[in-house]
């Protein structure tokens, strides 16, 4: 058995502006399967927070059960992470998000754990706006028990039991869009040009920002009469438009054409640039996205890139309120501030 | 870019750094897991096919794989290429049964060799196999030239030199020992089919200063005086001893008077201490045996007394370098400084000399008196005689000698049997699949994080009492083991088939050093930069595949592989292999075939 991964990087790897290479967002080597799409997204996830500068311990990655929520294991060695029960990551992450705001959380599931045992808590996460990265790892079976035809398996889609799958598909990004997700994209773990900055913008975006990752499984549901394979991915491919994620403060050296481009300005001064390919669409209009994606279903296309992004978006902790420090700071005194501030909200409500 | 063609012979030899590196192109890696498998007799024998004198060069090479060898280039320091070399020699056991037989029936063809040392003996071992007659003439009693007379027998034990060269000797060469060759014309007049030059470069050079004449007996010319030394003429020398130079002979020099009386003995360059000549390890010997490296001192007279000599005067200098780099050293006004000495030795270089070859017998001489030689076939102007070793392009080492000797070898062959001396074979290569089953490769594909072990010292003050004690003690069995893991097998390459890649990127995700990209092709400075790491090392290749179903191509950059396998391990489809590259020089007959006998 050879599987160790050697320590040695290569001597000239770059540091970001904090000092740190990309080694240093790496995880433990992964156990899943050669050629596995979810590790090309793990990779996506160390390219992004590398770029992005981020520090390790100021992130969290939660996930609940499957292929797709070995991966946090993978990545990020030295960040925060709860492994959850299955289909449960959303509770953890909400009760997470709202203890200590300042941390970025990161999600990972996966289309059994999103789309079947957790559908309930997937979409309450949404509907209170969770400001969370939630990828799901989507490649239509369960990888883990064999291969079964998942809920997003699409109809007359055959995985390696060779039997055609009969039931609709579930669509994660079309639900979002229905639910009123802030932020909703989709992707494909075999094209990092676009899935990095996705993540980055996802990341920088406040709110919550789901990313559908198809993630073909190599051992289970890689066939050529898969919809989920690399070749029929690749060949029904169709993206709403190449995507830059400009971080705040950074000097735009790409020059863009005017026209078919479209600029999307964050809370946090960080710009993401769209060269649209998909005529009749824009990225903050939900009603298109919907239209846009409707269509490219009909005509059997994966339509991938950023969909619908809300720049007006309201966190969790805006609806609620919340104070601006994270609750995991606030002391006794603070939480229980006395018999004297009591009585002056009592006497507020006589 | 284009497509790599990894057909080109050359094109995976040069990713196994070592072996690329050495002259004689000894396959490295081969040897050392041979080593770690404890075939030590099978290890030799790799060695020997290729570089003849494993044992020797096991301590005295000038070791040009070391500094070529990748792990340098991850970590600080290579593998002790050298040192597990010698790990081979001193634990094999009888080889002389592996060695090629040599026919009683003689092919009817004989061939001179002038000069005993490595590059002739490495021409009678290719030849002595395939019924040469074969006469070896040398002006000392023993066999082994430079190697016997140059090297110090603390280097280098006179019963392993023995053995080495008597392997060869023992083939039924006919040896002309106690003969010095005067003349050329009259080796040509004799029945010789094909002559072999391998006289080295025997004249050191002196230094004509004043006071160099009245000087005299006190003052030595290295090469000689070693020589003399290991011939046992020599057995004393003065207290104060002054060594002027800075190659590797005057390590040997400084280090042999510490044993024959020299108390306070001082080496002195007359430029800086970095640019001396010597090998590092050389150095490092010399001072652990409390010798004083003085340097920016230039000798200006030898100071004599009513006859007698006293000690050197030096300048003090300063290097400046030009904006290209080049060097002058310039007088610093510092007052000058005399050291006393009892002798001197003079180790400032040495020369070819041809004074026993008459210049109107065809072979044509041309700049510093060099004898004019074709680069590939070592053949002179006149077609049957030929150069090598330090007589063919002036000094280089031993192995370089060896090297020119197999190519000589082959030149000879070809010409005695009438064929075009550039009519030469191909060099012997194959490319093996190492896998064995899920997660199990025929080599140790795990990469050790040891660093480079020491190799152990005799005493120094039982060292310093004798001459003969080597001082190095070579590895023990588990050091040289342990040594051995270190080695990347960069011979055991990565194969890329283009038609087998779903393009999933696991290859790029898993690479523990960065060196595999999928990207869109494009010129090479270009693509260079835009690799997941900067591919800065030019020296190194960039291995292209062919295009990808989505236009792609596969780059990989040699330069910091670990050769650890995790790419083939991690591919889904098996497009990437792992395979062993086995390049053999074509030797004038086969000796010992690797992939036949010893494969691991």
């Amino acid at each position: 058995m050879t599987y160790i991964k050697p320590k040695f990087r290569h001597p000239e790897l770059p540091k970001n502006k904090i000092g740190y290479a990309k080694a240093d967002y790496e995880g433990a080597i992964s156990t899943l399967c050669g050629g596995c799409g979810h590790d090309s997204i793990s990779a996506a996830i160390v390219q992004a927070c590398y770029e992005l500068s981020i520090e390790p311990h100021k992130l969290a990655k939660l996930s609940g059960i499957g292929c797709s929520s070995k991966t946090p294991t993978y990545f990020l060695s030295n960040s925060h992470g709860f492994n959850a029960v299955h289909g449960r990551m959303p509770s953890i992450a909400t009760g997470a998000n709202m203890a200590n705001r300042n941390l970025i959380y990161l999600g990972v599931s996966g289309d059994g754990d999103s789309a079947s045992i957790g559908m309930g808590q997937f979409v309450h996460a949404i509907r209170r706006n969770v400001n969370m990265v939630y990828i799901v790892m989507n490649n239509g079976c369960y990888g883990l028990t064999k291969g079964q035809n998942s809920a997003t398996a699409d109809i007359g889609s055959v995985s390696k039991g060779g039997s055609e799958n009969r039931y609709p598909a579930i669509d994660l990004v079309g639900m979002a869009l229905e639910l009123g997700a802030t932020f909703v994209g989709r992707s494909f773990s075999g094209d990092k040009t676009q899935l990095v900055p996705l993540i980055k913008a996802a990341m920088s975006h406040p709110g919550f920002a789901l990313l559908d990752v198809v993630s073909p499984c190599v051992t289970f549901n890689n066939k050529p009469e898969s919809t989920k394979s690399y070749d029929y991915v690749r060949a029904h491919l169709e993206a709403t438009a190449t995507l830059d994620f400009v971080p705040e403060k950074e000097e735009i050296t790409v020059s863009y054409p005017e026209g078919d481009s479209a600029h999307v300005e964050l809370h946090d001064g960080s710009v993401i640039h769209l060269q649209k390919l998909a005529p009749n669409w824009n990225p903050t209009d939900r009603y298109s996205a919907v239209n846009r994606l409707l269509e490219a279903k009909m005509k059997g296309e994966v339509l991938t890139g950023l969909l619908y992004i809300d720049p007006k978006s309201q966190e969790m902790h805006e609806l609620e309120n919340t104070v601006a420090r994270p609750l995991n700071t606030l002391r006794e005194e603070e939480l229980c501030p006395g018999q004297e501030a009591l009585e002056k909200i009592n006497a507020s409500f006589r | 870019m284009k497509p790599t063609n990894i057909q080109d012979p050359e094109y995976f030899h040069k990713v196994v750094d070592c072996q690329y590196a050495c002259p004689a192109h000894t396959p490295v890696p081969e040897y050392i897991r041979l080593i770690a498998a404890e075939r030590y007799t099978e290890a030799y024998m790799v060695n020997w096919e290729s570089n003849v004198f494993p044992g020797i060069l096991g301590r005295t090479c000038d070791r040009p794989c070391e500094p070529a060898c990748r792990r340098g280039r991850i970590e600080e320091e290579p593998v002790a290429i050298c040192r597990l070399k010698r790990v081979a020699a001193d634990n094999k056991e009888e080889v002389r049964h592996l060695m090629p037989a040599i026919p009683e029936k003689k092919n009817g063809r004989k061939i001179a060799l002038i000069g005993g040392g490595p590059a002739s003996l490495t021409v009678a071992r290719d030849l002595a196999p395939l019924g040469y007659e074969i006469h070896l003439y040398d002006e000392w009693d023993k066999g082994g030239g430079m190697m016997r007379t140059q090297i110090p027998a603390f280097r280098l034990p006179e019963s392993v030199l023995d053995e080495e060269v008597d392997y060869i000797l023992d083939m039924g060469i006919h040896t002309h020992f106690n003969n010095y060759v005067e003349s050329m014309k009259e080796v040509l007049e004799k029945d010789y089919d094909a002559i072999f030059v391998g006289t080295g470069a025997p004249k050191g050079r002196d230094l004509n200063l004043p006071g160099r004449q009245e000087a005299g007996p006190r003052i030595h010319i290295g090469i000689e005086w070693l020589a003399s030394v290991a011939f046992g003429h020599t057995t004393r020398i003065g207290k104060k001893v002054i060594i002027l130079g800075g190659g590797n002979t005057a390590m040997d020099c400084c280090r042999t008077s510490r044993r024959l009386g020299g108390e306070d003995v001082k080496v002195v360059v007359r430029s800086p201490f970095k640019d001396m000549k010597a090998s590092p390890w050389e150095i490092e010997d010399a001072q652990r045996e409390d010798i004083p490296i003085l340097n920016n001192m230039p000798p200006k007279k030898f100071v004599v007394e009513n006859g007698k000599l006293k000690g050197i005067i030096f300048g003090k200098v300063a290097a400046i370098y030009d904006e290209n780099g080049k060097r002058s050293l310039i007088p610093t006004g510092e007052p000058d400084v005399f050291i006393e000495a009892d002798d001197v030795i003079i180790a400032i270089g040495q020369d070819n000399a041809f004074p026993w070859i008459e210049r109107d017998l065809g072979i044509k001489f041309g700049k510093w008196d060099l004898p004019v030689v074709d680069k590939t076939t070592f053949q002179s102007t006149l077609d049957r005689v030929f150069f090598g070793g330090d007589a063919a392009f002036g000094p280089e080492n031993v192995i370089t000698a060896v090297a020119h000797g197999h190519q000589a070898a082959v030149s000879i062959d070809l010409f005695c049997r009438g064929e075009s001396v550039y009519n030469r074979p191909a060099p012997y290569t194959n490319l093996v699949s190492q896998k064995m089953g899920i997660h199990e490769w025929s080599y140790d594909s795990p990469v050790v994080v040891d660093q480079r072990y020491l190799v152990p010292h005799a005493e120094k003050k039982v060292a310093l009492s004798n001459r003969k004690v080597e001082v190095e003690l070579g590895f023990d069995r588990p050091t040289g083991f342990k040594e051995a893991q270190r080695c990347l097998n960069c011979d055991v390459q990565t194969v890329f088939n283009t038609s087998r890649c779903i393009e999933c990127d696991a290859c790029m995700d898993i690479c523990p050093t960065s060196c595999i990209t999928f990207t869109t092709n494009g010129e090479e400075d270009g693509l260079r930069a835009r690799l997941l790491a900067p591919a800065n090392n030019t020296e190194q290749d960039l291995y292209v595949s062919e295009n990808l179903p989505t236009g792609r191509v596969m780059v990989k950059d040699e330069d910091v592989c670990l050769h650890c396998g995790l790419c083939a391990e991690r591919c889904p489809t098996a497009a990437w292999d792992m395979q062993k590259y086995l390049y053999q020089v074509t030797k004038a007959t086969p000796i010992w075939n690797i992939s036949e006998q010893s494969t691991i």
